[in-house]
């Protein structure tokens, strides 16, 4: 029997060795992916015992995240408060033990807590480990610009929408408003409290930023996008000549022009833009086809998430909707390209990516990165990631940026976005209003891109969209748009 | 150094590693080594040096390293059952105590000879499977997540069915023995004590719920019949008809159906129906909530572990984040708090004594002595890789003890008691001839 003893013993080993693989697999290589799990409690809890980094707005310098210590059986814990509510609540996130983490909360999370895989970082908390200290996290500064963001929410009021404002040179986010918002200090214990918020629009949604996870119709606002497509394609120029008629026949039926009571008649390309008609655009759209339009939003950056540090899920792409999919025609039949090319037809855009693409024309084509993380810096004060401007692409000529750039601020001179004027700046702006069909409900844009005069680079890109709306993007939207930039740009000269 | 010499030398160690767990333990609760904690190193190690010169007296020539690896086995169980509730933690000392004395009557009783159990075979299978029955009793029998595996006596509850294995284990060995020249012929009318056993694994599934046993007694049964017989096709018809017979419970028995969905998928993510409430939840916060949990606690170890006392097992308000942490998920506890290394070494011991088991098994000159250790070592290694392998998402996840470590009274009383038939089978191999 000794024979089969032997074997048996093999058997029993392996059975046995097998849970020692098992137990290293699970303890090293998805430990990782283990960790990222956002129900994942454990791995939340036990990161409440570190000293976690703070998160500061870039100007003012202030602390939007800050820890409170408790003692709680023996062990020193560390709470997050949120010492400015809901300021900067979309863009900063929560970090809680009831509920799994969101905003940069989350994914700097491996930062804030100092477990990102860095040799310095390791060192240190491997000796405060030792010596019984809590870990502390490294810190995080944001490119945030606190009394604009403030001036957007104020604006906003009790409007549901959203406020994205960035340097189009550097890329770097300085507003980040979005409404209804949430006091994060609530999430913990009194979280029924933000579920219960209502605002002007179903649902309210506080939660959700809609500055990079909010999806609208854009309206008029993409005229920017398919008169870039005009004038990439070569077929147009800014003076290109067009008969405004007040309707455009797409498929045999007619589309309207906002107003149709007064056809332009005779208009070119350039003051087409100013004055948004529709039956231009619609021309436009129906002889360059929906695809060579889309590409030229894909250059802009639609149909991929923004890179921003905040999580994945909180930045969609934008581009065509179908039934909740993004979606890409195969043919460009697939498309009412004439209602696509003035901003209608399923196509749903976020406000950071408006603001993208309003920087980049002001920018001479230049598609920046944008950033709302500036530094971190490690508990010694050693800088462990400074993040430098990086240049997404040309999105298009620099020819066809600055015709654009043109048409735009002729918009802001005397066609629908004179609201936006800021004495002593060049201004170049495209109003939107996404109609829905119902009365008071439009969807209300306006992007813009401000710089010194029309020669030098733009200082600031803006996309300010409101929901539930009965005037236009000129009335409502273009006003905080100007507030916010007048602010941003006259506090950086008056220090 | 003789194996008394090499026994008592590991007792000692053992006795450290025990106290140096404790210690770390109340260090990590109260800054301090508290007194309690040298006492209860104390009073472990005067347990083992009693059990010691019990063996000393009743089994001289036994193998020298079981009792020791069974004192750190303990050693590890007792640290992290008192590190998660101390009051636990006493009621555990006791158990491994009475499992102590319990060990030191059999090596007593049965000093001259204990192969006068052979005799008694089918006693030993008439109440293997009476035990195995017992908890599906109405009125006797407890049904604890799922499965009915509990029998309450009104002054004392105990899980039957790791004495049963210790009943059929004897009662195979016998009856292999005697059989295992017929039936290594493999002539079909042989065959029918084979498919009865089968059939009365397949009716224990079916009464208890109880997957795991089920397979750990079934598995049992496949490997004697192979050392008895040396025929691997025994084996695997075997096999095929647990994997039949399971195969038609799976869909006639829902509770087995979703072990083996939570086995196979986790994590959903979309919401799906969950049993428990009704509603429509995602499966990792509701059936599949333990494994899942235990494999977070399990990754939060990663290599060094947090050190004991340092793991995070309940939320900041003190509610449990892994549900039977002291029974099932003991595995769990022990490779978050030691780490990889600590939860390693663990196995390790447990390997240790499973190729010391089978030495045994192979020094022995009987067949019903070979057959008895060689049964009792694969069910230990069996019983381990089922619980720990289910904890670790190898095998759906069942519930059974972990042999020496997890809480539970009956459990620790069983492996004693296996542990003294392997001391008894080795005393007499090694013996010198009288």
């Amino acid at each position: 029997m000794n024979r089969q003893i032997i074997r048996l013993t093999y058997v029993a080993l392996v059975l046995v060795g097998v849970l020692v693989v098992m137990t290293t697999y699970w303890q090293t290589w998805a430990a990782a992916s283990l960790a990222d799990r956002q129900d994942n409690a454990i791995k939340r809890v036990a990161e409440f015992s570190i000293d976690r980094g703070l998160i500061f707005s870039f100007e003012p310098r202030k602390r939007l995240a800050r820890n409170v210590e408790r003692e709680i059986g023996g062990k020193t814990l560390f709470f997050r408060r949120y010492p400015y509510g809901a300021l900067a609540a979309h863009a900063v996130g929560y970090s809680t033990v009831a509920r799994s983490r969101t905003g940069l909360e989350r994914s700097l999370n491996d930062y804030l807590t100092a477990s990102n895989a860095n040799l310095s970082t390791v060192v240190d908390k491997a000796l405060d480990e030792l010596r019984g200290r809590s870990v502390q996290g490294s810190n995080v500064v944001t490119n945030l610009d606190l009394d604009a963001q403030a001036l957007a929410l104020e604006e906003l009021g009790t409007r549901c929408g959203a406020v994205v404002a960035l340097d189009p040179r550097s890329g770097e986010l300085k507003v980040m408003a979005s409404t209804p918002g949430y006091d994060p200090n609530l999430v913990e214990e009194h979280f029924g409290e933000i579920s219960s918020i209502t605002a002007d629009c179903t649902p309210a949604a506080p939660l959700l930023n809609r500055g990079s996870a909010g999806l609208f119709v854009p309206g008029s606002t993409f005229k920017v996008i398919t008169a870039a497509a005009a004038l990439e394609s070569g077929r147009y120029g800014p003076e290109a000549p067009f008969v405004d008629p007040g309707y455009c026949t797409v498929y045999g039926k007619r589309v309207n022009n906002f107003d149709t009571t007064r056809p332009f008649g005779a208009i070119d390309l350039t003051n087409a833009l100013a004055s948004s008609v529709n039956s231009v655009f619609c021309k436009i759209g129906l002889k360059l086809g929906a695809k060579q339009i889309l590409d030229t939003a894909k250059r802009f950056g639609f149909y991929e998430r923004p890179p921003l540090e905040t999580p994945l899920d909180e930045r969609l792409p934008s581009g065509l909707y179908r039934s909740g999919q993004l979606y890409y025609p195969r043919l460009d039949s697939d498309v009412d390209a004439g209602r696509m090319a003035f901003g209608q037809e399923r196509m749903l855009v976020t406000p950071l990516q408006m603001a993208m693409v309003a920087g980049a024309i002001g920018f001479g084509g230049k598609l920046q990165e944008p950033h709302v993380v500036d530094r971190i810096v490690a508990p010694g004060g050693k800088v462990i990631e400074d993040v430098k401007p990086r240049l997404i692409r040309q999105a298009v000529s620099k020819k066809t940026a600055d015709s654009v750039a043109a048409m735009m601020r002729l918009a802001v001179e005397r066609g629908t976005g004179t609201a936006a004027q800021i004495f002593g700046y060049s201004i170049g702006g495209k109003t939107g209003t996404g109609e829905t069909g119902v009365p008071g409900a439009n969807t209300t844009w306006f992007i813009a891109f401000a710089g010194r005069d029309d020669e030098s680079p733009p200082e600031l890109a803006i996309a300010v969209v409101l929901q539930n709306q009965s005037g236009t993007g000129g009335e409502t939207a273009a006003p905080i748009a100007r507030i916010v930039m007048q602010a941003i740009l006259q506090g950086t000269e008056n220090p | 150094m003789s194996a008394r010499g090499r026994e008592l030398f590991g007792l000692v160690v053992a006795g450290l590693i025990a106290s140096i767990a404790l210690a770390s333990v109340t260090i990590a609760r109260d800054a301090d080594i508290a007194a309690s904690a040298v006492t209860w190193g104390a009073l472990f190690l005067a347990l083992y040096l009693a059990a010691h010169v019990v063996v000393r007296r009743t089994a001289p020539y036994a193998d020298g390293a079981l009792l020791p690896l069974t004192a750190v086995l303990t050693a590890f169980g007792l640290a992290s059952i008192y590190r998660l509730d101390s009051d636990d933690g006493g009621r555990q000392a006791v158990w491994v105590a009475v499992g102590v004395a319990v060990m030191a009557g059999t090596l007593y009783w049965l000093r001259h000879d204990y192969r006068v159990l052979e005799s008694y075979r089918y006693l030993f299978g008439v109440t293997a499977v009476a035990l195995l029955l017992l908890p599906s009793v109405p009125r006797l029998g407890e049904e604890v997540n799922g499965a009915r595996l509990w029998v309450d006596l009104g002054f004392i509850q105990f899980q039957p069915g790791e004495l049963a294995k210790i009943c059929l284990i004897l009662f195979l060995a016998g009856y292999l023995r005697e059989k295992r020249e017929v039936l290594a012929q493999g002539r079909l009318k042989d065959i029918g004590p084979l498919l009865a056993i089968w059939g009365a694994a397949m009716l224990v599934i079916l009464v208890t719920n109880d997957l795991g046993s089920a397979l750990l007694n079934f598995g049992i049964f496949l490997a004697m019949l192979y050392v008895a017989t040396g025929r691997a096709s025994f084996v695997a018809a075997g096999l095929a008809l647990f994997i039949a017979g399971a195969g038609v419970l799976y869909n006639a028995i829902g509770h087995v159906q979703d072990r083996v969905t939570i086995w196979l998928h986790p994590w959903t993510n979309e919401p799906v129906f969950c049993a428990q409430n009704g509603q429509l939840e995602l499966r990792q916060d509701c059936g599949s909530y333990q494994l899942v949990k235990s494999l977070y606690s399990i990754a939060n170890g990663g290599f060094g572990g947090t050190g004991l006392g340092e793991g995070t097992f309940n939320s900041v308000d003190g509610t449990q984040l892994i549900p039977y942490l002291r029974t099932d998920f003991i595995f769990s506890a022990i490779a978050q708090e030691l780490g990889l290394i600590g939860a390693a070494a663990l196995l390790l011991v447990f390997m240790v004594f499973v190729a010391r088991g089978m030495r045994i098994a192979l020094q022995a000159q009987d067949g019903f002595s070979k057959l008895v250790a060689a049964g009792l070592t694969f069910g230990f290694a069996l019983q381990t890789f089922i619980i720990v392998g289910g904890v670790l998402r190898v095998v759906p996840l069942t519930g059974i003890t972990l042999p020496f470590v997890a809480y539970g009274g009956t459990s620790v009383v069983a492996n004693f008691l296996l542990l003294a038939g392997l001391l008894l089978i080795s005393n007499r191999a090694n013996s010198p001839r009288a």
